[in-house]
């Protein structure tokens, strides 16, 4: 390859391959240098701006003192800020108070949905669907009542009912089957043992139970301890709810949420959000 | 190696050395004429007026048209567009896409030349250049004197329009975004949104920049649909072109007449000093002609002095010069395509346009639980329904549910607010009696009414109950 087939002026590297390819030394184009240099300098300023290098028990931390968390804080108290417009009002309101307004439960439904979830959903399941052993929150059937009052002491102070169990010595059998059957028909107080065996005394002559107590209306289609199966409710009638003396009982515990748990206004949050879920009263 | 193949390698080497494009080290300076295409084209730069003042007119008491994005509201005259109408855009769109299709498919590439922003900038920045430099010949000169007061005073009075020009596009690009009035007492009194000023600054320098100094550049290696529109042409694209058969062989123009023999082309290169791009258009069709036609007035010029008949150079299709018929507009495939995708594009806008609508209601179906049974033995769904008031008034809406029978709604018992320009949110509970429920799904249509005003909307949903 001689030099006089190179036509450019520029000098070769002096390899050559497949004799005639040369590679020409060319600077590099100028936008490609100005490409590179922009790129080291930029490395360099961002290195002294942000955290980077690392140091032995540390890391350097940058001119600015930026991290990511710190980003983060102040994105939330943005947010914060914005919620402020409503949260500043709750701590000062009921919660029938906040129910009553619609603008504010709005809110309160959006922000409670988390705490429901958080604290709530694992029993109930999400939406107030409930749970097998755990009451349906979505329907208008209370155990304890379902006004915004009744809904915000069962999460404050919990809930723990009791029904005796009525196997053994109280009910026979024969007397149990026949309860049971009466009760699945919904015809529980037609039923003289009804009076008879004193389960009057807690589900009321009406049979539709008492929310101070907490006992079940035992004439409509919904069912404590699901499935409302003859089977279940015979279980129910013979090791009773809570009654520490059989070990078998149906355990129906709402835990208490004050104490820390929760705060006040969470609270509230979740009593407004339940009572909106479908069935408040 | 034998000597023919080293002549061989040497033409090569040859052709490769004369291969030159013009990467930017060398500026165009292109010499003015006037002419036919020259005054089209200051005619079709007008149409860009309509950027610059646009923002300004005002209809019934508002800007007539305003892109607000922080409202995510677009306005156009009466027409007042939210993003849950913006399919309509992707229409708009469309049409202009195809638009462009068809022109270049048959005038080629008429946007480049007549009515994109970088060539009339150019235009415009180049015209104030020679009006402070001289003709390309002092323009030339002033490129490479040494630095002076006169030159820098010549520059600097330059710079100084074109910075002007580029401000004042960037400020009426910005005012199409907001209050244009109140952006220019925002800007001098130095109170604008950070936004406005970051918008105002990129426009400024990249007119400046790019009309001012890259110019045909742009158009070579930057334009994207430089390229697209070249390859969009066909053999019926009337382009400017040089008529070879009449031009060739080109000579100079001997004293008393033409040399004998040759064609009407004289070598005197005036196409070529008058391009704005520095292209050769007597090497036929090439990437860097923005088909502007200032070459034809150009040679139109020369032709008419040395009393040739006009238009050695002119708007022809490859087929006229290769002496095809050439089809009709309407008989071309292509363009018929074209208008028909144009047509549909069209009729979707005006079907969108006119059926706007004041009301929107979709409603969502609560699927945690799906359905709850109540104390009386009925099913209870919970629905969502999000309206939105596309007005500029705050509504009253009623709202009605057709479904089985003994259905109850529970929500909408007032009337329900429905905020302007904004989506409102309401839970609506359905409740049917188990017994009337005959299947799993139910259909169920939710319907509003403005109480106010002419306005409502529907949602077909579904009513969920137990597996029967």
């Amino acid at each position: 390859m001689s030099e006089k087939k190179n036509p450019y002026s520029v000098e070769t590297t002096g390899h050559v391959w497949d004799d005639n390819l040369g590679e020409l030394l060319n600077e590099p184009p100028t936008w490609w240098r100005i490409g590179f240099h922009a790129s080291w300098i930029f490395v360099v300023l961002y290195t002294i701006i942000y955290p980077s290098w690392p140091l032995i028990d540390t890391h350097f931390k940058g001119v600015t003192g930026w991290t990511s968390i710190k980003e983060y804080k102040e994105d939330l108290k943005e947010i914060e800020t914005v919620r402020a417009k409503y949260e500043d009002k709750l701590p000062g309101m009921s919660a029938a108070a906040i129910l009553a307004d619609d603008e504010l439960s709005n809110y309160v439904v959006r922000s409670a949905k988390v705490l429901f979830g958080d604290n709530c959903a694992a029993c109930h399941g999400t939406g107030g669907a409930g749970n097998p052993g755990f009451p349906v929150l979505a329907d208008d059937v209370w155990l304890y009542g379902g006004t915004i009052d009744a809904i915000e002491q069962s999460i404050v102070n919990g809930r723990k009912g009791i029904m005796p169990k009525m196997g053994g010595m109280q009910l026979s059998d024969v007397e149990i089957n026949k309860l049971t059957a009466a009760i699945v028909d919904g015809t529980v107080t037609s039923e003289p043992l009804y009076m008879e065996k004193g389960c009057v005394a807690c589900h009321m002559p009406d049979g539709k139970g008492m929310a101070a107590m907490g006992s079940a209306n035992l004439t409509d289609g919904i069912w404590r301890f699901a499935p409302g199966t003859a089977e279940s409710v015979k279980y129910t009638i013979k090791h009773g709810v809570n009654d520490a003396s059989d070990l078998l009982t149906r355990k129906a515990e709402m835990p208490n949420f004050s104490g820390g748990k929760l705060t006040e206004v969470e609270m509230k949050k979740l009593a407004v959000y339940v009572h909106k879920l479908g069935g408040g009263q | 190696m034998s000597k023919e193949e080293q002549s061989t390698d040497s033409a090569v080497y040859e052709e490769l050395g004369s291969y030159h494009v013009n990467t930017g080290e060398e500026t165009i300076h292109a010499k003015r004429m006037s002419g036919r295409f020259r005054n089209l084209k200051w005619l079709t730069s007008l149409s860009w007026l309509v950027f610059f003042f646009g923002p300004y007119i005002q209809y019934s008491g508002r800007q007539a048209i305003l892109f607000d994005f922080p409202n995510r509201k677009f306005y156009f005259f009466d027409i007042t567009i939210l993003p849950q109408d913006v399919w309509l855009l992707s229409l708009v769109l469309l049409f202009f896409a195809i638009l462009l299709a068809a022109v270049t498919s048959v005038v080629g590439r008429m946007f480049c030349g007549y009515f994109c922003f970088q060539t009339i900038w150019t235009d415009v920045f180049t015209w104030i250049e020679e009006k402070l430099e001289g003709k390309p010949a002092a323009r030339h000169k002033l490129d490479k004197a040494p630095l002076s007061f006169t030159k820098v005073r010549i520059k600097a009075t330059k710079y100084f329009f074109w910075l002007l020009i580029s401000v004042f596009t960037g400020i009426s690009f910005t005012a199409w975004f907001t209050d244009a009035l109140q952006l220019w007492v925002d800007l001098f009194t130095m109170q604008a949104a950070l936004a406005a000023i970051i918008t105002v600054a990129m426009f400024t320098v990249g007119t400046f920049v790019l009309a001012g100094f890259m110019r045909e550049q742009v158009c070579f290696w930057l334009c994207p649909y430089a390229r697209i529109q070249g390859v969009m042409y066909d053999s019926e694209t009337i382009l400017p072109t040089y008529d070879t058969d009449r031009g060739e062989p080109r000579g100079r123009l001997k004293k008393g007449g033409t040399v004998e023999g040759n064609g009407d082309c004289i070598s005197c290169n005036m196409c070529v000093a008058v391009c704005p791009t520095g292209v050769d258009i007597r090497d036929g069709q090439q990437e860097g002609c923005i088909t502007c036609g200032l070459c034809l007035d150009a040679c139109d010029s020369v032709m008419e002095k040395i009393k040739k008949p006009v238009g050695l150079i002119r708007y022809a299709s490859l087929d006229e010069m290769l002496g095809k018929p050439q089809l009709p507009l309407f008989k071309r495939l292509r363009v018929l395509v074209y208008i028909g995708i144009m047509t549909l594009a069209l009729s979707g806008i005006i079907y969108g346009l006119t059926h706007l609508g004041a009301l929107e209601l979709k409603v969502l179906h609560e699927r945690q639980p799906l359905f709850v049974l109540q104390g009386d033995n009925s099913i209870q769904n919970k629905y969502e329904i999000k309206i939105l008031n596309k007005t500029d008034v705050d509504e009253k809406i009623k709202l009605e549910v057709d479904g089985p029978e003994g259905m109850r709604v529970r929500g909408a018992e007032n009337l329900l607010h429905a905020g302007m320009s904004r989506v409102t949110q309401y839970t609506i509970f359905l409740n049917i009696p188990k017994k009337n429920l005959t299947q799993t799904q139910v259909p169920v249509v939710f319907r509003i009414k403005m109480t106010g005003q002419d306005g409502e909307a529907e949602y077909k949903s579904m009513f969920f109950g137990p597996k029967q």
